[in-house]
């Protein structure tokens, strides 16, 4: 029986409740449910009556292939409105086989109280006060903590950025190997925890029960058809597996829509220099490995271990958007140096999109020159020092950067930088960075697909036509799968495959018993949404906000497109 | 006349000494390129002709850019 930990951060007591009216939910479709029910729309993000709730998908436990992500909720301090911003790692699975469906921590201590850990275990709660972690990185804590607890322990937990309240804090989580690599990035969520003085979260599943499935036989028959979906599909079995999602640093180059200093050009000249080719190259020259997962069950296994010219180890989960974002978007083509940055930003709990745009902003401004990897570098550590101005500026993220530097040209939907597609030459994704509740978000409605990769479908990416229905469409069935636990790289092979929402249904009838139909999965989706749009519209957000910045109506090189939607148009790719 | 053209990911080894400036016959498709290169057509699933997405039949200009891509996927 799934049930909610709730933490009162304040009084530092803890309490299991029954879910109640949560009761089936699961993801991204519990969390935005549960701060649209908890959290007054008005409030302060870092102020004692925002939550933060970690949730277990529906399906987040069982052996379903993929399906362990965790989803995190707040009111976000980036954006202002509401966020679900997920990631992979151990703590989900750990946690739903505890019986944990979400942990909701709430209120919020003196602010000179002390970091504490939250360690969860089958035996019991507890909560410790660990003055010892205040300051220190995210790498260090978890060593510091698996020594402790123990290797079979998973950690949620936040960096110096997270507890000195930065809007781009990221909130960190370990992958198999007790490295603190795997991110839910986006929105400043990480701000969200250390307001409630949580350093980290401690999760042991030894002597759990585990997550009982309802009809083991129909459960069984799902799974083998969903793991030969995932199996046979040639992203999810041979592209992600063989060169990461860094496989899209040349298709997008090619296409004219990688973004490149700060979003001037649509084609960076030293893309070779940074592309997943290169990487895969220099891992296997240099002892690293390009094929991990981030968690048991996967079987896509997009993940790797990035190693410098000495084999040293400097990253895992270097995404393309990563990569991108120090990349191209900074002029840089140094790819230690990327990993590198990559590193800070796992170790100080900082969401390397918005970090990447940052420091694009920062060049802009004339703070350090373009290109200059180990000037972005050294900007980045100096996020580290609570002392140090320029570094605070920096751990807010694009926006406030901008503001800082004056600085006006910047990326940026509702204070959340943009990612790796220049929405000017891939108009689907460009819709949902304006539509989203989440702020410019390219995982929310990845029309990506359709636009270039062909996947799914074929959508023109340079003209207006069919790309709001398509965001609108991609947006929902998002919201189902981050609501399921799955990770969102599952739809490449979903979009191509007529039975696989059947058969993600069938799992979930199977594990809950009640019946779950194609038409409840999309239902799941667009409850989800509205859900969302509802918390955005009382705290005070209009259809003006649903645009990109004005300078993206300049021609793009090389095809030369604008953009051109008005905010009426673009109201037609929200569910209502 | 000549055109620049370069093969990806699982594709990447087909990509031709000289790249940047291949000599193919005047009015060469787009899949009279895949074929010079050695590649099997099942394994092509994105070409890019100055950065614009071309069927296999579509003529490549003089001094074209050419991009040969499997099924690729990733964010």
């Amino acid at each position: 029986m799934s049930r909610l930990l709730r933490i009162d951060t304040n009084k530092r007591t803890f309490a299991f409740a029954d879910m109640g009216a949560y009761a089936g939910l699961g993801g991204r479709a519990l969390t935005s449910r549960l701060i649209l029910e908890e959290v007054p729309a008005l409030s302060h993000p870092l102020g004692a009556s925002n939550k933060l709730v970690a949730a277990a998908g529906i399906l987040t436990g069982t052996a379903a292939a993929n399906s362990g992500r965790i989803s995190l909720g707040a009111k976000s301090p980036l954006t202002g409105g509401i966020k679900e911003s997920n990631s992979g790692g151990l703590f989900s699975q750990k946690m739903a086989k505890l019986g944990i469906q979400a942990m909701v921590f709430e209120d919020k201590p003196e602010d000179s109280a002390a970091p504490v850990v939250v360690v969860v275990k089958a035996d019991g709660v507890s909560i410790v006060e660990a003055p010892e972690l205040a300051g220190l990185g995210t790498y260090a804590t978890s060593e510091k903590l698996l020594a402790a607890y123990g290797s079979r322990a998973a950690i949620m937990l936040i960096g110096p950025a997270g507890e000195t309240c930065r809007l781009a804090a990221s909130v960190q989580f370990t992958d198999p190997k007790g490295r603190p690599a795997r991110a839910a990035g986006r929105g400043g969520l990480g701000a969200v925890m250390g307001s409630k003085k949580i350093k980290a979260v401690v999760v042991d599943d030894t002597g759990a029960t585990g997550v009982p499935v309802a009809d083991k036989d129909a459960f069984k028959a799902a799974n083998k058809r969903w793991v030969e979906i995932l199996g046979s599909h040639p992203v999810t079995s041979q592209g992600l597996p063989g060169f990461g999602t860094s496989i899209l640093v040349n298709i997008i180059n090619e296409a004219g829509a990688l973004p490149t200093k700060n979003f001037r050009l649509g084609r960076f000249d030293q893309v070779a220099d940074i592309s997943g080719e290169k990487m895969v190259e220099l891992m296997q020259a240099r002892g690293g490995k390009p094929k991990e997962g981030c968690h048991p069950g996967c079987v896509i296994q997009c993940s790797q271990t990035f190693v410098d010219d000495k084999g040293g180890y400097l990253s895992s989960g270097l995404e393309y958007e990563t990569v991108w974002a120090f990349g191209a978007n900074c002029l840089i083509n140094d790819i230690d140096d990327i990993a590198r940055m990559d590193h800070a930003c796992d170790d100080l709990g900082l969401d390397t999109i918005d970090m990447g745009n940052a420091v694009a902003v920062a060049m802009d401004g004339g703070i350090i020159p373009w290109g200059d990897s180990k000037a972005a570098l050294e900007l980045l550590h100096r996020v580290g020092d609570p002392k140090d101005s320029l570094g605070r500026i920096m751990g807010n993220g694009a926006k406030f950067a901008g503001q800082a530097f004056g600085v006006t040209r910047v990326a940026e939907v509702k204070g959340q930088a943009l990612p790796a597609y220049d929405p000017r030459a891939v108009k689907g994704v460009g819709v949902t960075y304006a539509t989203t509740p989440m702020g410019a978000d390219h995982t929310a409605g990845y029309a990506v697909c359709q636009n270039i990769l062909k996947c799914g479908g074929d959508v023109n990416p340079m003209t207006k036509a069919g790309q709001v229905e398509l965001s609108k469409n991609l947006q929902i069935a998002t919201a189902a799968i981050d609501a399921v636990g799955f990770c969102l790289f599952v739809a490449f092979a979903v979009l191509d495959t007529a039975d696989a929402v059947q058969v993600m249904s069938d799992q979930i009838a199977a594990v809950t018993g009640k019946k779950f139909g194609p038409e409840d999965f999309l239902a799941l989706g667009v409850n989800t949404l509205k859900d969302e749009i509802a918390f955005n519209t009382k705290a005070g957000f209009t259809k003006e906000h649903d645009q990109l910045p004005e300078f993206f109506a300049e021609p793009l090189a090389p095809h030369n497109t604008t953009w051109d939607f008005t905010p009426e148009e673009l109201q037609g790719a929200k569910v209502s | 006349m000549h055109i620049s053209v370069k093969c990806f990911a699982t594709l990447a080894k087909h990509t031709p000494a000289g790249a940047d400036r291949y000599e193919v016959a005047d009015g060469a498709t787009v899949a009279d390129v895949v074929a010079a290169l050695g590649v099997a057509p099942a394994e092509v699933k994105i070409v890019f002709v100055d950065g614009v997405a071309a069927a296999l039949d579509a003529v490549v200009p003089d001094g074209g850019r050419v991009g040969i891509f499997p099924a690729v996927g990733g964010g």
